[in-house]
């Protein structure tokens, strides 16, 4: 089991807080999990949201869309997860904090369900203490090529 | 990606190709108020070519409802695909919103 969970390739760069940039950072990457054999509607929705929401947070919460603070990623395709971690320069915030945007009074607010959707759509969520930095992780359904 | 607006029997129609996000959501409220403040007050927005939407698309669409809505107006949705429609019932905005299967069906008795 220790063996699966090795690391099979590790990519990281930096991001400027800049909304604009998310899409084109998304796609990349998804573009290095499809060369790494992760596929399918859990990569082009789940994670697509997933990385989404992490990076808006990251920009525009944690570095306060000032374009000079980078927002860090990091991506770890393991050969049984893909693991993405995002960090901002920001004070961090206290996840568990967030309120339910599913409840009645809540339905009608613009905001508030971008840490909810990680929750949902991710298949681990975890924050550092600082609350500046979140991992995100999604189990690969299926294995990769050459192991089925 | 990109917003195209047609009107069809006093109804716009905006069709979001490509995703509705944190990055664009500005262009598709904008679009709708202009709309709205020219006088419309039927608004379907059709999601047949849409990847995904992330919290403040869904964001938007809240805040574009209500304001419909304060006008004595109506916004409804169509053409969600499967994962689309679980993002609306997992945050609960499928009792929020008008959803329809297809642009037609929403345009009945609107």
């Amino acid at each position: 089991m220790r063996d699966q969970e090795t690391k099979a390739a590790t990519f990281a760069f930096d991001v400027p807080s800049d909304v604009q940039a998310i899409e084109s950072t998304v796609a990349d990457l998804v573009a290095r999990c499809r060369a790494a054999a992760f596929d399918g509607p859990r990569l082009t929705f789940n994670f697509r949201i997933g990385v989404t929401e992490a990076l808006a947070n990251a920009m525009l919460y944690g570095n306060r869309g000032d374009a000079h603070k980078p927002v860090r990623v990091e991506l770890l395709l393991e050969t049984t997860r893909v693991v993405v971690r995002v960090r901002d320069q920001g004070n961090g915030f206290n996840p568990h904090a967030v309120p339910d945007p599913t409840l009645e009074c809540n339905l009608e607010r613009p905001g508030g369900r971008g840490v909810f959707l990680l929750r949902k759509l991710m298949d681990e969520v975890r924050y550092n203490d600082q609350g500046n930095e979140v991992q995100l992780v999604l189990v690969r359904t299926m294995p990769p090529r050459g192991q089925r | 990606m990109s917003f195209q607006t047609s009107k069809q029997n006093g109804v716009v129609i905006v069709d979001v190709d490509g995703q509705l996000i944190v990055g664009n959501r500005q262009e598709l409220k904008q679009k709708v108020l202009d709309e709205l403040e020219g006088g419309d007050r039927k608004f379907l927005i059709d999601f047949a070519n849409t990847g995904y939407i992330d919290s403040s698309g869904l964001g938007v669409l809240v805040s574009l409802s209500k304001k419909i809505r304060e006008q004595g107006g109506e916004l409804r949705l169509a053409n969600l695909n499967e994962d689309l429609r679980t993002l609306f019932e997992l945050t609960k905005l499928d009792t929020l919103f008008n959803i329809a299967d297809s642009r037609e069906e929403a345009l009945q008795n609107f």
